[in-house]
């Protein structure tokens, strides 16, 4: 019953979270709104007991993902109106494929009942039952092949970014930090001695920088 | 007392947790309000001053000991100055969103060998996951201020906290593929055996790593560009006053004994004694308890005033820098040490 | 729980541990060469290519369906032969660009580990043993191909094509996802062979369900393999792309579509091919028409390619509608054809160009004789081939998907089939005209690279062999398809 009642209390929340993802009018609102659906969905998983699943979730797209939407979102300053402005006219077709879409959704949970009642909570596991052992034990010996394909892909974007992105362009002048740590105290002090306050001593000329030697 | 022990016994799961989550967060908080002022004293120090000794003594002992008190009753009383072209909710919201994750990863901490609140499975994804959360406060907090400053400095928090969230998680793959668990608690058993069994020792660049990047996450010297007063005035929170202000002060200092003691456990054996297996078995020093957490969390958490009053700030392309380009392929090395390491039984993994 | 795997039973994943570990090495191999590095990758790249492909030979070959990595891999015969076709092909397509990049200053080792992960994706693909692996594979090709794309990026209209590529890339992925999970949702299985089973007599009037997963699955399709209607991008990034990757484009990624189609359709849902074959007839006959059709109209020779690429894609999903094995032989035979006559005909529009300027427009190549004598030769062969003019390769590759069609009753279709075709000689032989009966005007002369120009001449000579003696390509193509 209490697993009901919270069930029903997040599913409320996630889809209110949702419809505030594509009704707000500012784009961080709709992103705060993703996290939460986020959170919430990562709240449903853990009554069904896939705790991995569900703080990966919090970790990977709350955590990580998210923050650097956040950041693009805040820094493109994105003229909401002007995207919305064919909202109207385009509402009653985005309809029509909405309702096409959820129709068929629920055809398929009809034909299929996945076998999980996710409104009861899971059935009461084992003690020593490891929700992430479990899933590395399929991940690697089962599912081995597409997640190291996965890995690969992700190997692809990462190349590809650079590619894109990182060029050399004239007129830097960027450190080179292991030039900077390999300076010697000789590289750039020098002990002058025999100099008086004013500078004016015997050793002034023979010491002093050429810029100091201009200037006396 | 064993009345009352007894009756502890009786209470239902929900009550007895909701009293230790209260004992803990009032922990927390407290131990926040005296870090303040064993930071000030410590710097104080270390630059050949004093620091505060004017508020309150007991018995002439501990000048300046009722400092905190002071600083809590000044905020609190102070008014909240909210900005005209802020975002008013969101502005209220940003110092909650960044407290909660702070206190809230406590609930995995295992105190003793006995005590910890929720003894999850997956205890060290959760701390991981909470902690990548708090920089929402952050960015919310600088981003509803509307302000440049506030902006700027929610901007450098963002790109410097996802940063080292991956090389922090990297050096966390290590403790978690030297102690065969995600749980907390585990990983401390892991460690038993005395300080040779330690991760520090055979994860030292990983411990370093996780030091370092712990520094980053909470925004604290040498690492805190978010804030960086004397460039953008005071970053996030540039236009919080009071006790919104409070609240992300408390937010950070929690943040930074949880690290502490998140260093402990991971890499020090967290409530277990140094003195194991050197000292004889029934002596009292080499008994686990919370006392050794406490002085290891202790440690680090003077390390942290140490960096603070040592090191100059770091510039953002060389906090972007060292992320990138050092700490992240450090772990990727050591990772691949420690794989081999534990799969031919080197060290502390050779009696399983 | 299965079997831990040894290493000897990994051998038929031979092609994609190899490539994998090649793109590795020469990631690490440019980063770590500094300035050599231009000299040494694309060496690398083809000694690489040319081991892998001689270690499949060795030990990659299997002689019968082995199902690996618990059914996510299936090695067969025809993965065996498209694997080496591609290695072969992209090996080509490589050995054609290295000039046209170095003159450009694009020649980075990027290039080679985007194209060895293309490759890798058409890998996957071919050997894609469920829904779940052929869609990575679908993804790493895509992913690769984008960047590819894009790759000059001081290009505008290369950014605009690899944008539009992307956004149109990500859609049809959408598509294809959807759709397969509406199949998985209908047949509660991920691995083709179960989903095969699942659909079995099912015929042509399958559940609405698995008939929606189906329309998204065959758009999915169609959008990589550029059919009409979901053709929009094909032009577009044939023109806009350089000349090097538009050529990679058109070569050993056809053989990905090809696998794919037949993977999804003719294997896992051959339960349902009247179902299915209904909506490629149409997206078939649409893609022969309209392509033949708009390339007339065209004066770019890159965006006329595209549209011959797209009226050729209409000729082998023709071999689909025929739902025989026949069919599918033919459809394999027109796919390798296709693939060889599009690599010397983009071969061409690589060598005819030099730094400044880009051999893409359909006026450049006037006179192109008297310039360059070798080129305007190969360039006709290729046409003459497409257009499906005996004795080349693509006479013979749409008489079988005719011969096909016509034994299994969908004579109209060869009619119709017959009909564009002699449309499309039109365009192809206008190519012949401008390079042999129009005047040079002050064109520029092409760079002659003694290799490149050789290895083009014996893929043009390939072409005239093909279709002098067909009968061994065809009897690979019966031997590998059961």
């Amino acid at each position: 019953m209490f697993v009901q009642i919270l069930f029903y209390a997040f599913s409320a929340i996630l889809l209110a979270a949702a419809l505030g993802v594509i009704a707000s009018r500012n784009p961080v609102h709709s992103a705060l709104s993703l996290v939460l659906a986020f959170f919430t969905s990562a709240a449903l998983w853990l009554l069904i007991e896939v705790e991995f699943l569900a703080i990966v979730l919090v970790l990977v797209y709350v955590g990580a993902v998210m923050v650097l939407f956040l950041f693009v979102v805040m820094m493109l300053d994105v003229n909401i109106e002007r995207v919305r402005g064919g909202f109207i006219r385009h509402a009653g077709l985005g309809l029509v494929v909405a309702s096409l879409v959820a129709a068929q959704m629920i055809g398929v949970f009809w034909a299929r009942n996945l076998g999980v009642d996710a409104t009861l909570g899971a059935p009461p596991l084992p003690d020593d039952y490891s929700n992430t052992r479990a899933l590395g034990e399929v991940l690697y010996t089962q599912y081995v092949y597409p997640f190291e394909l996965a890995a690969v892909l992700l190997l692809v974007a990462i190349v590809a970014a650079i590619t894109l992105t990182l060029r050399q362009r004239p007129g830097l002048k960027p450190q080179d930090v292991a030039k900077q740590v390999a300076v010697r105290r000789e590289d750039r002090v020098r002990l002058v001695t025999g100099v008086d306050a004013a500078g004016t001593g015997p050793g002034a000329d023979r010491d002093a920088s050429p810029r100091g030697g201009e200037g006396a | 007392m064993t009345a009352i022990l007894d009756l502890w016994a009786a209470l239902p799961d929900v009550v007895r947790s909701t009293a230790w989550i209260l004992i803990v967060t009032v922990a927390v908080i407290l131990s926040v309000a005296f870090t303040t002022l064993w930071e000030r004293k410590v710097i104080g120090w270390m630059q050949l001053r004093k620091g505060p000794n004017r508020v309150g003594s007991i018995f002439g002992l501990l000048p300046g000991i009722f400092q905190p008190f002071a600083d809590v009753i000044k905020l609190l009383l102070k008014e909240v100055v909210l900005p005209s072209a802020a975002n008013k909710w969101l502005f209220r919201v940003a110092p909650a969103i960044t407290l909660i994750p702070a206190f809230a990863a406590w609930a995995v901490m295992p105190l003793d060998p006995a005590l910890v609140i929720a003894d999850i499975d997956a205890g060290l994804l959760y701390v991981l996951s909470l902690t990548s959360v708090g920089v929402y406060g952050i960015i919310l907090a600088g981003w509803a201020t509307n302000s440049k400053y506030a902006f700027l400095g929610a901007m450098r928090s963002a790109a410097q906290i996802v940063a080292y969230e991956i090389a922090m998680g990297f050096a966390l793959v290590g403790v978690v593929m030297a102690a065969g668990t995600l749980n907390l608690g585990d990983i401390v058993r892991a460690q038993e055996g005395g300080v040779s069994s330690w991760f520090f020792l055979w994860l030292f660049p990983l411990f370093v790593v996780y030091l370092i990047a712990g520094v980053a996450e909470t925004n604290r010297a040498p690492f805190d560009v978010a804030e960086g007063e004397s460039e953008i005035v005071a970053g996030f929170h540039v236009e919080y006053s009071g006790i919104a202000f409070a609240l992300f002060f408390l937010a950070e200092y929690a943040n930074m004994i949880l690290i502490s003691a998140l260093t402990a456990v991971f890499f020090l054996g967290g409530w277990l004694s140094p003195f194991e297996g050197v000292l004889a078995a029934d002596n009292a020093l080499a008994q686990p308890g919370f006392h050794w957490l406490f002085l290891k969390l202790f440690f680090f958490l003077t390390c942290f005033m140490w960096y603070r009053a040592t090191f100059p700030r770091y510039r953002y392309d060389q906090i972007m820098r060292l992320g990138w380009k050092v700490l992240i392929p450090v772990t990727l090395v050591w990772i691949a040490v420690a794989a081999v390491m534990v799969h031919f039984r080197v060290g502390p993994w050779s009696a399983n | 729980m299965t079997p831990t795997p040894t290493l000897a039973s990994l051998a038929p994943a031979l092609p994609e541990i190899w490539l994998t570990v090649a793109a590795c090495i020469v990631l690490l191999t440019d980063a770590f060469a500094g300035r050599s590095a231009r000299r040494i990758t694309p060496t690398l790249t083809l000694l690489l290519l040319a081991l892998g492909a001689a270690a499949i030979l060795v030990w990659g070959q299997v002689d019968q369906r082995v199902d690996l990595f618990s059914g996510m891999y299936t090695a067969d015969p025809l993965a065996t032969v498209l694997k080496l076709l591609s290695f072969l092909f992209t090996a080509v397509a490589l050995l054609y660009s290295r000039h046209w990049l170095e003159a450009r200053g694009l020649l980075k080792g990027e290039y080679y580990v985007l194209v060895l992960t293309a490759l890798l994706g058409i890998c996957v693909m071919v050997s894609a043993g469920s829904l779940l692996t052929l869609y990575i594979g679908v993804e790493l090709l895509a992913l690769s191909l984008y960047a590819l794309v894009a790759f000059d990026r001081d290009s505008g209209i290369a950014a605009e094509s690899a944008m539009k590529y992307f956004v149109l890339g990500a859609i049809a992925s959408g598509c294809l996802l959807y759709g397969m999970s509406l199949v998985y949702g209908m047949t509660g299985s991920l691995l083709l062979g179960e989903i095969a089973v699942a659909v079995q007599g099912q015929g042509v009037a399958p559940s609405l369900g698995l008939m929606m997963g189906l329309v998204f699955v065959v758009v999915g399709v169609a959008f990589k393999f550029g059919a009409v209607p979901f053709h929009m991008w094909v032009p577009d990034v044939y023109h806009g792309a350089p000349s090097p990757t538009t050529l990679f484009i058109a070569s050993a990624p056809k053989i990905a579509s090809f696998a794919l189609a037949y993977r999804l359709l003719a294997e896992g849902l051959a339960g349902v091919e009247p179902a299915w074959g209904q909506m490629i007839t149409i997206v078939a006959v649409l893609s022969a028409l309209i392509g033949n059709l708009i390339a007339i109209a065209q004066t770019n020779l890159k965006r006329m390619l595209a549209y011959s690429a797209i009226g050729n894609v209409g000729f082998i999903l023709l071999g689909f509608v025929a739902g025989t094995e026949r069919g599918y032989e033919a459809a394999l035979f027109y796919t390798i054809a296709y693939v060889i006559m599009a690599l010397g005909s983009f071969g061409v529009i690589v060598l005819a160009g030099r730094r400044g300027f880009e051999a893409d427009e359909l006026d450049h190549y006037k006179g192109l004789h008297s310039r360059d004598p070798l080129l305007a030769v190969l360039m006709m062969v290729m046409m003459f081939s497409t257009a499906g003019i005996p004795p080349f390769v693509g006479f013979w590759a749409k008489l079988q998907i005719f011969e096909a069609l016509w034994a299994s009753g969908h004579a109209p279709l060869v009619v119709f089939g017959a009909a564009v075709s002699v449309i499309g000689v039109f365009y192809y032989l206008r190519v012949v005209k401008l390079m042999y009966f129009d005047a040079p005007g002050d064109l520029p002369v092409p760079e002659r690279h003694t290799g490149v120009r050789f290895t083009l001449a014996i893929n043009a000579a390939a072409v005239v062999a093909l279709g002098l003696f067909p009968q061994a390509l065809l009897e690979l193509c019966q031997r590998v398809l059961p």
